[in-house]
Formats: structure tokens, sequence, C-alpha cells
């Protein structure tokens, strides 16, 4: 082939600068749902706790702004270098196999298209159900306590949070450790340690998200 | 040798009559084929017999037969190079399929690798990233003894391993994204844990990634498709060296026309 | 007539130094307006064509494989020899120039084979300077091992890939040149012709082997380095691509070819298994440092290996010759390996097989050091015969290889046509009779990086011949040879297919050709390969057209070469009346059945001059002198 020369034009972010921002940006989430985990446990000491604990968070506006904005900024980059990629990612393959047997590909790797998205769909919802209020009438914006025991009294909501956490957890697990790799931390000297470490957080916030419209529904919260 | 015997096998095979034309599978029952003939002479025996037809013969890259050229390109059965790891097609022999199985061969399929014909796909691609920054620049005649810069042992046979790709493509087939990433962080690799590597480490690894992504390969998510598909069992552990170096070189690396231009 | 090697005179030391230093040179500046044309992109080609574009000079550089990194040079396992005497071990320049002229048995050129040892050490640091991951000792300096032929370690190794390393590195090297546009290079693209007008090689005709479209390309000098022509065996350890087709195409058009009768049989191969088979598999010979090679003393014996006992057992090559054994140089181990199959001792299906085993040294050094040391080829070889040799002794027979024969050139590397040069294994200079083992990337390397940059320099020097373009009648000529050619093949749709033909010849170059040549066999082959190519000619069926991709075309254009070739390998093997490295004429032979050379009337290069189609070709000589090293009969008892 009497060199072919590739003529297609050389993106302005290149794969790994996209992937460096969903790894920087990622860390940054990671460390929400874990503080966002660990503050909801004090559902379980009653209705004063949390909601005081609510409350509290309401009343340093630059805290409350400050990590909302930078949230959002997150989720948006995450987001849009995540669809980026895998526009990109799609048209490297125009014409796919047959046959395609995966041999290391795991079921968490290979749902990350999929697990984000859902997830994303979930924040939407999660933000009007508990943030604006709008997904059910009965909202108080300073009784967090019993909008939580309200919201999840709904099976199908309840049921939906609980596929939405499996969902956070897979994209937890591979994106924790894709997160080491893109940003050259991964090494084969750690791999196993941080890969039972993943796993135990992983599990860890499942279960305890999971656990909240589980005990209302159980009725061990009311 | 102990085990020879002839199976009768049925394969679908990916027909291309040239590029930019419309491929598909097509079936073919290839009776009497010995376990102890390689994959590649087996497809020989159909070519043989096709010809006998008066057909044209199954368009198939291979050139050393011995794992190492890095030619032969074969999809078999959804995986590349096939069944066995660590293993090239050329490689791999009729003993690792059984009576009556039906084989599905395909090509390297992958925006950056075109179907040519049939089973032969264009990997230049591959050569333009190597050009974009996959050396050390140093002309003929250096002149500095070889024993003068003494390299470890452990970083001599890290660069070994990395160094062994044959460049086949087999990475990027594999992958679902068509990612090039353990082809490229093989280079990166083998020439940055090199001391003669060190002075173009930042710009290597730049350009090289630069044209990988011109070239149209897709981006990395970590499958391990690659690494499961490897002949030369290259490890992941290569893109996170590439992907630590690039990071590095984006963030320290002053751009092009800030240092003062010598000249006499 | 008798050829002029232009060899330098006065001390063996000091000839290559004072011949660079008596050259011409091109001015830097001038360099560019110069264009060269390199066919091959193995170790002597991109080495020479990136070295060349270093320099200045305007490089187009084809090859037939896709990727200029897939030559076969890639597949040398074993390692590359450099006279760098790191081990201590009293190595040195003339040591190796000395084991490569009395390995080679006394038929190579004293003056070529002193250069090659002298810039072996160049090599070594050229290579390491570009990142070649040589195997090293843990103090960090560079490990050497033995190989066949040599009593000294002086072979530099990169695991059982040090072909693909030099060549990746080489390769890097060519490919920084065509990124910054002073190599430009034609992958899957194959020369058909060369170019000659008034005596002077000015270009080559190609083919696009994707888009079948013939042209041609002119320069100012053209360099072949395609390799060896082994494949004109059928079956060999070459890559199934490799061919003749240029060495020969310029033989036709006036190039002398030498010694074409050199081919050596490499010792340690993987068997044959069946009628199906493609090629043969080397195992590096750097397995017989620990492995033993035997037979069993009984004929027939078909017992497993573990059941003989030691008694019963020949351990032939250690018997025969004790102070070299089991790493006797290559002619010899294969032919002893022939012997003892003829004589009904071999072992496997046929009895087409040796053994080599590892069990004693398995036991002294433990299963783990022979893992570190050969666990890659011990996997190769299990993937191909399922038998784990960890358990049982490896099998191994042999096959063509390497071929010492080729375009006849000058200590130049130019061949009698001016303006072709030839380098590496296409050309015939460095190795005599018989190449020992880690010489032909050494040598491969020596034309491309440190030979051709200068010696291409003073053939240019001597002023430029009048210019031509496409339009010129010879060139034109030249095109529609190859364009009629192309016609012909397809036209003829046959019965055979090009591969039944080519086994056909290969087997019978075998059988006639091989190891072992009389005067009989010979004179049978010469008579039956011109039916052969009759048969090619008249019922070959290429399927497909000229206007794409068609292996079975390219196949067939290379094998109608080899019907040609062959026909004068074995011409060249009768005429040399002797028996020497590789070439063993049964009729010359000592008491005990070794080479028996007839140094008074064969101490010569034989270079053939093609006459015509259905001429007999002219047998021309070039004398060999020795002066270094006295001619001797090579003993490894």
């Amino acid at each position: 082939m009497s060199a072919i020369q590739s003529t297609a034009e050389r993106p302005v972010f290149g794969s790994i600068t996209l992937k460096a921002v969903m790894a920087l940006t990622g860390i940054v989430l990671y460390g929400f749902v874990f503080v966002h985990m660990v503050g909801n446990i004090q559902l379980y000491q009653g209705p004063e706790k949390i909601n005081g604990y609510a409350a509290f968070l309401k009343s340093v506006p630059p805290l409350l702004w400050g990590t909302r904005i930078t949230l959002l900024a997150a989720v948006l980059l995450h987001a849009l270098a995540a669809f980026t990629l895998w526009r990109r990612n799609l048209a490297a393959r125009p014409v796919g196999y047959a046959h395609q047997s995966f041999q290391a590909a795991g079921i968490t790797s290979r749902t990350m298209y999929w697990t984000g998205p859902v997830i994303a769909l979930f924040v939407i919802y999660h933000l009007l159900h508990f943030t604006l209020g709008s997904a059910h009438s009965q909202f108080s914006h300073t009784d967090v306590y019993t909008n939580v025991v309200v919201g999840f009294s709904n099976v199908w909501v309840s049921g939906f949070y609980v596929l939405a956490m499996l969902a956070l957890g897979f994209h937890l697990f591979h994106g924790g450790f894709s997160l080491f790799q893109t940003l050259g931390l991964r090494t084969p000297k750690y791999e196993k340690p941080i890969k039972l470490v993943l796993a135990v957080l992983c599990t860890v916030i499942v279960v305890v998200n999971v656990s909240f419209p589980i005990a209302v529904l159980a009725g061990l919260v009311k | 040798m102990s085990g020879s015997k002839d199976i009768n096998i049925k394969l679908r095979i990916w027909r291309q009559k040239g590029p930019g034309t419309k491929g598909g599978l097509v079936s073919y029952d290839v009776p009497g084929v010995s376990t102890d003939s390689s994959f590649l002479e087996m497809l020989d025996l159909v070519n043989e017999r096709l010809m006998e037809k008066g057909d044209e013969p199954i368009a198939i890259d291979h050139d050393c037969r011995e794992g190492i050229c890095g030619a032969c390109s074969l999809v078999i059965n959804g995986v590349p190079h096939g069944p066995r790891a660590a293993t090239t097609t050329c490689q791999l022999h009729m003993r690792s399929f059984h009576e009556g199985q039906t084989i599905t061969v395909e090509p390297w399929m992958a925006k950056a690798f075109p179907v040519i014909k049939d089973l032969i796909v264009d990997r230049s691609a591959y050569d333009r990233i190597i050009a974009a920054g996959g050396f050390v620049s140093v002309n003929t005649g250096v002149g500095v003894d070889a024993n003068a810069i003494p390299v470890p042992k452990e970083n001599a046979e890290l660069a070994m391993d990395a160094a062994a790709c044959i460049g086949c493509g087999a990475c990027a087939a594999a992958c679902p994204n068509a990612s090039a990433m353990l082809f490229v962080g093989a280079k990166v690799s083998h020439l940055g844990l090199l001391p003669q590597g060190q002075p173009e480490r930042q710009e290597r690894v730049l350009k090289m990634v630069e044209q990988m992504d011109a070239e149209g390969f897709g981006g990395c998510t970590n499958m391990g498709e690659c690494e499961a598909a490897c002949p030369k069992e290259i490890k992941l552990e290569v893109i996170a060296r590439m992907n630590r170096d690039y990071i590095g070189a984006k963030v320290t690396k002053r751009p092009k026309g800030a240092d003062k231009g010598g000249g006499a | 007539m008798e050829l002029d090697g232009k060899c330098p005179t006065g001390p063996m030391e000091s000839r290559w130094t004072r011949h660079k230093a008596s050259i011409k040179l091109i001015n830097p500046a001038n360099k560019r307006k110069y264009s060269l044309i390199m066919v091959g992109s193995g170790l002597a080609g991109a080495s020479g064509a990136a070295s060349l574009a270093e320099l200045g000079y305007n490089v187009s550089c084809f090859c037939y494989q896709d990727s200029p990194r897939r030559a076969h040079s890639i597949a040398a396992q074993g390692g590359i020899n450099a006279a760098k005497n790191y081990q201590n071990d009293g190595d040195s320049v003339y040591r190796l120039f000395y084991d490569t002229v009395k390995g080679g048995d006394f038929r190579a050129r004293e003056s070529n084979v002193y250069r090659l040892a002298e810039v072996s050490n160049d090599i070594i640091d050229q290579c390491v300077a570009q990142g070649v991951p040589f195997g090293r000792e843990y103090g960090g300096t560079l490990g050497n091992r033995s190989f066949g032929g040599a009593q000294v370690s002086r072979t530099f190794y990169a695991r059982g890939q040090t072909g693909q390393q030099l060549l990746i590195g080489a390769y890097q090297a060519l490919e920084r040149q065509i990124g910054l546009g002073k190599v430009k290079m034609y992958p899957r693209t194959e020369m058909l012709d060369l170019i000659v007008v008034d005596g002077v090689a000015r270009g080559i005709v190609v083919r696009d082997m994707v888009t079948g479209k013939v042209s041609s390309h002119l320069a100012d000098a053209v360099m072949l380095a395609t390799g060896g022509y082994g494949n004109g065996y059928f079956l060999s350890t070459n890559a199934k691509g490799c061919n003749g087709t240029a060495i020969w195409r310029a033989h036709r058009r006036g190039a002398f070819f030498a010694n074409p009768c050199y081919t050596q049989i490499h010792p340690t191969c993987i068997p044959v298994h069946g009628e199906n088979q493609s090629k043969l598999t080397l195992m590096s010979e750097s397995l017989r440092n620990d492995g033993r090679i035997w037979v069993p003393l009984k004929k027939g014996d078909t017992r497993k290996p573990g059941d003989i006992p030691e008694a019963e057992r020949d351990y032939y090559l250690e018997r025969k010759y004790p102070s070299y054994g089991n790493l006797a140089p290559r002619d010899i181990s294969s032919r002893a390996a022939k012997q003892v199959c003829d004589e009904g001792r071999g072992v496997g299906p046929g009895g087409q097989g040796v053994y080599l085993d590892f069990a004693e040294s398995i036991g002294r050094l433990g299963e783990s050091v022979i893992r570190e040391r050969y666990g890659n080829l011990f996997e190769m070889y299990e993937r191909i015969t399922d038998e784990n040799p960890y358990e049982v002794p490896m099998r191994i027979y042999p096959a063509v290889h390497y071929t010492m024969g080729g375009l006849w050139v000058d200590y130049n590397l130019m061949s009698n046509l001016p303006g072709l040069f030839v380098l590496g294994e296409a050309n015939f200079s460095d190795h005599g009779a018989n190449r020992l083992g880690a010489s032909a990337l050494m040598q491969g390397l020596a034309d491309g990086y440190f030979v051709i940059p200068y010696t291409i320099g003073n053939y240019l020097a001597q002023g430029k011949p009048a210019k031509i373009d496409a339009s010129h009648p010879d060139v034109k000529a030249a095109e529609a040879d190859v364009n009629d050619r192309v016609k012909k093949l397809l036209s003829i749709k046959g019965k055979r297919t090009v591969d039944s033909i080519h086994k056909q010849l290969g087997l019978l170059m075998w059988e006639k050709c091989g190891m072992g040549r009389n005067e009989a066999g010979l004179k049978e082959a010469i008579a039956r390969i011109p039916e052969i190519r009759e048969e090619f000619w008249k019922n070959v069926f290429v399927p497909g057209s000229g206007d794409d991709l068609n292996v079975s075309l390219e196949k067939a254009g290379r094998l109608a070469d080899f019907l040609e070739l062959d026909e004068l390998i074995c011409r060249d093997a009768l005429a040399r009346e002797e028996s020497c490295g590789g070439h063993f004429r049964e009729e010359y032979q000592t008491p005990d059945g070794e080479a028996l050379r007839n140094d008074e009337k064969f101490a010569h290069v034989a270079a053939w001059e093609w006459k015509g189609e259905g001429s007999t070709p002219e047998r021309h000589t070039e004398q060999l002198q020795f002066e270094s090293v006295h001619l001797a009969t090579r003993s490894y008892k």
C-alpha cells in the first residue's frame, strides 16, 4: 500500500487528556459519594440528628454553594469527557465483529457506558426527590427524615434506588481502578491491594445506601 | 505429535473484494484437517482446494510463521489470534479445535485498520505512530562504547518485555474501543525505561499519542482485552506508564518556541 | 573472466581504515541532490536506508511486507557476534576474523571478513545507543553467550529474539527518517525488474501489490538488500514471502551470481510433520549449549527415549568431535544428523529426526535455570509439537536456513553492474561456504550501517551518468517486460496450483542438492528442473486479476524465478568438484566422512553470468588470496 497518509485531524483534546479529566473529576465525585453516605447514616440516629445535619449544611451558604458548584462542574466535565470518548470509541470500530468473545473484560468494565447514564438519571431524580422536592407532594425543606420515609415507602421508588446503587457500585469499582490506571498510578505491586480496597469500599457504599430504602420498607425507619 | 488425527471442521470466513466494498461471512466445509497442522496450514489447504475448483483463494497476511514477524492477523471465534493464550495465529495448531467445530474467522476490525482484501488489513497506522516519535534520535556512528552506560538488569528486562511487541495489531483488534494504547504504551515503555530513551521521553510520548488519536483509534476503558489478546503478553502496566509520562509531559513540558533558539 | 574484488592491499588490520581515507566523498550540501533506491527493509536494508538518509541522501525504500518491521531478519533468535572481549576471554578482532574465515571453510574474501570483524564492535555501540534491550548482567553491563563454532563468549543477545530487537532498532531509525521526509517508504511493493541503461543500474520496476500498478523508479544508485533464496527449496526456515526475485531479475540483467550452491542447512529445526507442512521452524542454536544430541545405537529402535539406557545411546557429535561436541559448526552438525538418519537410527515419524536432550543439564542446573535460558523456545516447541521438552527430549532435524551465495559484489559492495549495490544475505561476500552462528545479523548491519554509507559516496562522486526519465526506451522496455509477464502468468489458466509445483521443485532440490550432493543427482536435477519449469509455464493456475491484491500472482512470479535460480544452484554445485562448508559433494570426502576441499582448483569464488534463456550460463572466477589465515583443513575434533 503505497504510503496511505492519514488525513484525519488531530483532536484538540487527546484521549489521555480526556481520560485524565474523567479521573480527576471522578476523585471529586468519589469523595462526594462517600461523604454523602457517611452523612446519611445519621438517619438511623433519629429525625433530630439528620434534620440537624441538614440544617447545619444549609447554614453555611459558601460551603453549600461551593460544594454544589464544584459537584456540578465535576459532573458536567465527567459526562462531557465520557460522551466525547464514547463517540470516538464508537467511530473507531465502524464495522463490528460477527462474533466477539471477551477474555478479560468483566461485567463492571463492560457496563460502564450503561451504569454512567443510569447514575445520571438517578441523580436527576434524586435531586427532584430530595433537594427540589418536586417529585412528591409531601416534601418539606426542613424535615429530611420524613422526606426519606415518605419517599422510600413507595416500592417502585425504592426499587429504582436499589438498582441505581448497584449501578453506582459497579461504576465506582471499575472507575476507581481505571482512575489509578489513567493517572499512571497503577503498578503490578499494588494492583491486588488496590482492587481489594476498592471492592470493600464499593460494597460498603452500596450496602449502606441500599439499606436506607430497605429499612424504610421493612419498617425499621418510620 | 502423539495424538495426531484428522478432523472435519466448518469455517465461516470474512470475504471482501477490496477496500471500501462490503464484506461478509462465507461458509466452507473443510474435511480432513490434520490436528498437527497449524491454523495457517489448514487455510493453505482450503486455498489449494478452492484453486483446484478454479476459485480465488482467501487472502491472508502471514509471513514468518514463527510467531515473530507480526503479519498474521486473524480474529478466530471472536478472539484475535484465536483461543490459545500468548500464541500468534501462525503458531496456533488445529489440535486446539475439535471435530465438527464451526470456526469464525474475521479480519482485524478497526477504522484505523481498513480492510484491503478478505482478511488482510492495512496496519500502516502503527508505522506512522512509530515515525511520529517511537525512536531514539541517534545517527549511525555515535561511537559511545556500549558498556559506557550501565543499565540495571531489571530495567533492561522490563524494557525487553515491552520491546517484545510484534506490532501485529491484536491489541486494537481485541479492544472494544479499537484502542491502540497497548501498542503505543509498549514502545513508550521500552524506550522510557532505558537511559538512551530519556532525552526524548516527553517529546516521544506526546507525539506518539497525538498520532495515535489522529489515526482514529479509540480510547482505553481499561477492560484488559488487549492484554489478554497480546501474543507477546505485554502487560497493561505499559499503558499506565504511558499515561504517567503523557500527563507529566503535558503538565511540565514547555510549549514549542518557549525555549530560546540557539543558532550560530 | 577473472573478476577483481577491488580489495585494498597492505596490512590486513588497516585495509578498511586506509580505504575509507582514500575513497571519494560527497559534500554534505550535495548529498540531497542524489536519490537512492533500497530494496528490502531487513537489517541491511533498514539500517542502510536510515544511515544514508541521515547523511542527507534522498532514499526510496521498498518492501513486499505491509511494514518494514516484518522483514525476516526479525526471526533470528540467537544473537549477534562482536569482538568486544567484554568477557576477557581472549577475544579480538583478529580472532573473530580468523573464526569466520575458518568457519566459512576458506571460501570467503579475507579483506571483507576482516572489515566485518572490525566494525562488529561499532554495531553493538550503535544498537545500544538506539535502545536495543540486550541481555545484561546484574552490574548493568552487557551479557554474552557462546555460540556454535566459537570458543569464546562473543555473542550479544536479547533473549531469544535478538534479530527482532536489532531489526526494531533499525526500523525505528528508518521510521524516524520516514517521518523527517528523507526516506519515502513503499511497503507492499515488489521489485520485479532492474533497469539497466548503458550497462549502469539506474532504477527498478515495481508492482504495487495492493493496486497491481506497475511503475518504474529511477535513482542514482540501486541497492538490493532482499535476503536469501532458501525458499528455492520450498520448505525452509525462511518466511513464506522470502524470495529470490530481486536478485534473480538483477542477474538476468547482467549482475553475476556468486556461489549459489553454498546453502546452509541449519541443524536444529523442528522435523516435518506431514505433507501439508508449509515451513520449517528453527530452534535457536543456542539450545546446543545445554542440550545433548543423540540417537539410539541400534537401528530402528522404537523405544521411548526415556526407556533407552545411557549405554545404548550414541551422542554422536560428542563422540566424533570431542573438542567442540554439540557446538560443532552448522554444516558439520547437520551432515552428522543426516548420516545417522541415513543409517536408520533417526527418531520420530519417518525416522527423520535426532534427539536434543536437556535431561542432563536440567539435572545439573535445575529446571528453573533452563527455563530462564530457553523458556520461550521450549514453549514454542511445545506449541508446535504438543510435546513437553522438559520431560521428553526435543526432536530436531536439519532444514534449509541461509544462503551464503548471492550476487557477486566487490569490496565496495557493488556488483559488476555499476550502480547496483548488494547488501546482507543477498550478496555473497563474507561467509564463504558456511556461516557461523550469530554472524548473519552482524553482516547485515555491518553492510547497512558501516559499509554502504562510505562506499556508495565513492561511487556517486565519480560523476553522474546522463540524466534519464521514465520515457527512456530502456525504462519503457523493462516496464513492458514486467507487464507482459504478469499477463502471461494470468493467462495460462492451467490445472496446477503454484504451491504444488513449488513443492515438487523443493523436494527435488532437497533430495539432489541438499545436505549431500553427487554428480549423478545434480545432473538429474539439471535435467528435471527445466521440465518442471515447462510444466509451470504450461499448466500453472493463477486465479484472479492483475489489478488488485493477488497472492497467487505474487507467488507465481517468485516461483518462476526460483525455477531458474534452482537450476543455477545445481549447476554451481556440479561445477564445484570439492566439498566445502554447506556444499558437500559425496565424491569428495575423507575416509571418515569429512568434507574434502580442493584448494588447488577451487579456492575461488564462482560467479555466474546469465547468457539468456535456454543458454548455459558462464562461470567466471575470482581467485581468493589467503594472506593472514593459512589454508588448513577445518578440524573441530
